[in-house]
């Protein structure tokens, strides 16, 4: 019997194994399914981790043996849960075969992958050298390479990581694609840092197909509505996150539409009363400092869970998404005599004008204004006051 | 007898073609007692039209009737329930349904009923009400269907491997990277030039190409048969869609609409597809996003929830289709020739029923050999869902791919394998479903390369050790 079983040691994960820790409590266990912990910033060879946590600036590997060495507690390595059930029950794979334990509270810090070339139903042959910034990433910190000049698609902050990873694989990216006509990272730095490396950035341009036999020959794109070849001889599909939240579909926790994280109320509770979530599970996708935090917030509102000063999950006040927002988390309120809650929110697509919620007779109860790609996640802040008495919230967008 | 150079000697059968209908035969050969070579000009068996299917083993109960093709579908159909057990192969029952969804539709399903009667095969009409009863997940306005309780799901892979793993324990030989480039008969000897390996010698020849089936009938005579490979394009639903349904959902065939099946996989994915597009290059499908789009839809019309579900992957497969509808088995007796052209998209079930017709042929024209005694039977890993997996296994080791929860030792065995390594990555993938899952190498990628690197060279290069990014601190 454990009092926590925290599944993922990434970011989140060992961020909340330490304040738990910290706070006293015993059996705690983190879970990770690979070979080792740290999550997805153990192959990110190049600087800019570490500085909402830590306060530095570090590599990706650094940043992940300090989150590891800060936890503290127990990493269970090669170790996958399978399942969880209601009461507190996990079923876990490991190396003395399928097992069932049991915690007082269960946290799901299952992070994010990369949407891969199939769901994006990109056209052309299936040659071998089409890869995610994940997969290429992991296979240059081990020394080495699949191609040497891909092409990178997309323009989001990995797809810059992915860049400065080709530079240390002595991997000459031939050009990075973005259908549309800005830039998605928000950091002028990594675009600079293409230009340092020579990178040519294709801006407006769409991927048409993938040429080639055994091996990637080719892209065909489309820019200005001209369609030509690139030579090359791998591809990045980089970034277009999903949260890896299998375990809690799987397991019968219901996944926000939205968000396609598992839905949370404001204490990173899900439906189950036991099971929590917090970091990159939730939504797709932030920065590894944003789901560090995030998994600390989580672990203190367990720390209050295992003394059962949480409030009943039926008391919770549901947040629906309205005009012009594409997601809302947590999707689940609590109203109190005071404090603040924070409520994160995407939009659908650039808009300016005012966030508004609004409760169910169209009052007024959190306005701010906005001015937002839907890439950006936007904050709004919540009275917790405000909230008492009302029944259902809805997010919108108005001009 | 394992993987080896060809030698000088002779062998009674060369088989040039390594899909599933010429791993069938290979084994069938082999068993019946005749010395044969299997000649795969792929780095892998399996790396052409076999590569891609839908998997399902037919009854045949919409096949032509008194055709080679419904005869072949219905044995083979037999011969595979009948032997998989004994090679740890996989058989799921789920039954199809030739689903009706307008009036002309449903005025097809006596012609549907009539056939399968004719073909011997047990299907029974079911209203829309019984349709809804048996598959919910049906779009409501489905106005009937013809279940065919008889068909099943199996591995369309571990299957044809575990035909050529039989031939290969009991003394067959395979040469892989062996593209036959011509060849000539002399005093009853082929003498088949193959690129950049020596000469192989063989009594008869059993010409299995697929979509090269007519280029190599050329060797013997000008090919009957030309081959316009149809493309099928597929779409993979990721594993959380599995349980929506079970039954195979068919399509009823009409003159005006093509059509998709809607099926699960034995590895737990849903499918659906194929198109059927006539082309002419011979391998390497494309897959185009318009098609895809539009096979999504048709599958969202078909089964409404797939919606909530996430793609996997696509794929696009090359049937070998011939300006005639029937298989084209032949034994050209004069030329020591057996040709088996044109199998368009039934090989997987014919597979079995092809090859026990092939080596009568055999016997009938060439040879009677004495049947194989004491015969060794291989022993598939499973990949089937339904069953137990080696990760579930105490002392499984580490898990190499997580979505697919394919362990590091399935890894290693099937490159380490001394009858039949893998011997490409699709080969390797095939074997165990590494990188099959959700995240297609996102998680895995970089360990299957470790793993792989030594057996499978050219896929990966090293860097340089000056230039490796070692997580040192700025």
């Amino acid at each position: 019997m454990y009092d926590v079983l925290i599944v993922g040691a990434g970011p989140a994960g060992l961020s909340a194994a330490r304040v738990l820790k910290r706070a006293g409590v015993e059996r705690i266990a983190v879970l990770e399914r690979t070979r080792e912990p740290g999550g997805l910033p153990r192959y990110c060879g190049h600087p800019g981790f570490g500085m909402l946590d830590f306060g530095r600036l570090w590599k990706g590997p650094r940043y992940a043996r300090a989150l590891t060495e800060a936890a503290g507690v127990p990493i269970l390595t090669d170790t996958t849960v399978t399942g969880i059930e209601p009461g507190g029950v996990a079923h876990v794979s490991t190396e003395r075969g399928l097992e069932t334990w049991c915690a007082r509270a269960i946290l799901l810090a299952t992070g994010t992958r990369e949407t891969p070339r199939g769901p994006r139903l990109v056209s052309g042959t299936r040659p071998w050298g089409v890869t995610t910034t994940g997969a290429f990433q992991e296979m240059v910190m081990k020394g080495i390479r699949p191609f040497q000049n891909p092409v990178i698609i997309g323009s989001e902050l990995v797809s810059f990581s992915a860049l400065m990873t080709a530079r240390h694989g002595q991997v000459n990216p031939v050009a990075m694609i973005e259908e549309n006509a800005h830039i998605t990272a928000q950091r002028p730095a990594d675009v600079l840092a293409a230009m340092v490396y020579g990178t040519p950035i294709l801006l407006s341009t769409r991927l048409v197909s993938i040429l080639g036999g055994e091996r990637v020959e080719g892209v065909e794109i489309e820019q200005d509505g001209e369609q030509r070849t690139l030579a090359c001889d791998g591809v990045v599909f980089t970034g277009k996150f999903v949260p890896d939240a299998i375990l809690a579909r799987t397991s019968g926790l219901s996944l926000d539409r939205g968000t396609r994280g598992p839905a949370i109320d404001s204490t990173f509770r899900t439906q189950d009363l036991q099971v929590f979530a917090a970091g990159n599970v939730l939504r797709a996708v932030e920065h590894s400092g944003q789901a560090a935090l995030e998994g600390r917030a989580a672990a203190r509102m367990i720390l209050r869970a295992l003394e059962g000063k949480l409030p009943d999950l039926g008391s919770a006040v549901p947040v629906a998404c309205g005009k012009g927002v594409a997601s809302v988390w947590p999707q689940r309120l609590y109203a109190a005599p005071r404090g603040r809650i924070v409520l994160h929110a995407r939009m659908e697509m650039l808009q300016r004008g005012v966030l508004r919620l609004s409760d169910e007779h169209g009052r007024t109860v959190a306005r701010r204004r906005v001015s937002v790609l839907p890439e950006r996640r936007v904050e709004l802040a919540v009275s917790a006051a405000m909230l008492v008495g009302v029944s259902t919230l809805r997010l919108d967008v108005e001009k | 007898m394992t993987e080896t150079m060809a030698d000088d000697s002779l062998y009674d059968i060369a088989i040039i073609g390594g899909g599933v209908v010429g791993c069938a035969i290979f084994r069938a050969c082999v068993l019946a007692g005749a010395r044969t070579v299997l000649l795969e000009k792929g780095g892998d068996l399996l790396e052409g039209a076999s590569k891609a299917n839908s998997a399902i083993l037919h009854t045949g109960f919409d096949a032509t009737p008194d055709t080679l093709e419904a005869a072949c579908v219905r044995r083979g159909y037999a011969l595979y329930r009948e032997i998989c057990a004994d090679m740890n192969l996989s058989v799921v029952k789920t039954g199809a349904m030739v689903v009706a969804w307008t009036d002309e539709d449903l005025a097809q399903f006596p012609k549907i009923i009539e056939k399968a009667a004719r073909n011997g095969v047990t299907v029974r009409l079911l209203d829309a009400r019984e349709a809804r009863e048996r598959e919910p997940a049906l779009a409501h306005d489905v106005r009937g269907a013809v279940l065919v309780e008889g068909e099943h799901l199996i591995d369309p892979w571990s299957a044809p491997l575990a035909y050529a793993r039989q031939a290969l324990l009991n003394g067959g030989t395979l040469l892989r990277r062996a593209l036959v480039e011509g060849g000539m008969r002399q005093d009853g000897v082929w003498h088949l030039d193959i690129a950049g390996k020596p000469v192989v010698q063989a009594r008869t020849v059993i010409n299995c190409a697929g979509n090269y089936g007519d280029l190599v009938e050329a060797i013997a005579r000008p090919s009957p048969f030309q081959i316009t490979p149809r493309k099928g394009q597929f779409v993979v639903f990721d594993k959380t869609a599995h349980d929506l349904f079970r039954t195979i959902i068919l399509p009823v065939p009409t003159a005006l609409t093509k059509g998709v099946v809607v099926t699960r996989t034995v590895f737990g994915n849903v499918l659906v597809g194929p198109t059927a597009e006539p082309q002419q290059a011979r391998e390497f499908p494309t897959v185009d996003h318009d098609n895809l789009e539009a096979l999504r839809k048709a599958a969202f019309r078909i089964i409404p929830a797939l919606r909530e579900h996430d793609v996997t992957t696509t794929y696009a497969g090359l049937r070998p289709a011939t300006q005639f509808s029937d298989y084209q088995i032949e034994a050209l007796k004069t030329e020591g020739w057996i040709t088996v052209g044109g199998i368009r998209s039934t090989g997987l079930t014919g597979a079995l029923g092809i090859a026990e017709h092939v080596v009568t042929l055999y016997r009938d024209n060439f040879a009677d050999p004495a049947p194989l005694k004491d015969v060794a039977l291989p022993q598939m890993p499973n990949l089937v869902e339904e069953r137990p997996r080696p990760w579930m296994q105490p002392e499984r080791g580490p898990i190499a791919c997580h979505c697919e929860r394919v362990t590091e030792k399935e890894i290693e065995i099937a490159l380490k394998d001394e009858v039949l390594p893998a011997g490409t990555l699709g080969g390797l993938r095939r074997r165990t479903r590494c990188m099959m899952g959700r995240c297609q190498g996102f998680y895995c990628t970089r360990r299957v390369m470790e793993l792989a690197e030594a057996h499978l060279p050219g896929l990966v290069t090293p860097i340089g050790e000056d230039q490796r990014g070692d997580g040192r601190d700025v």
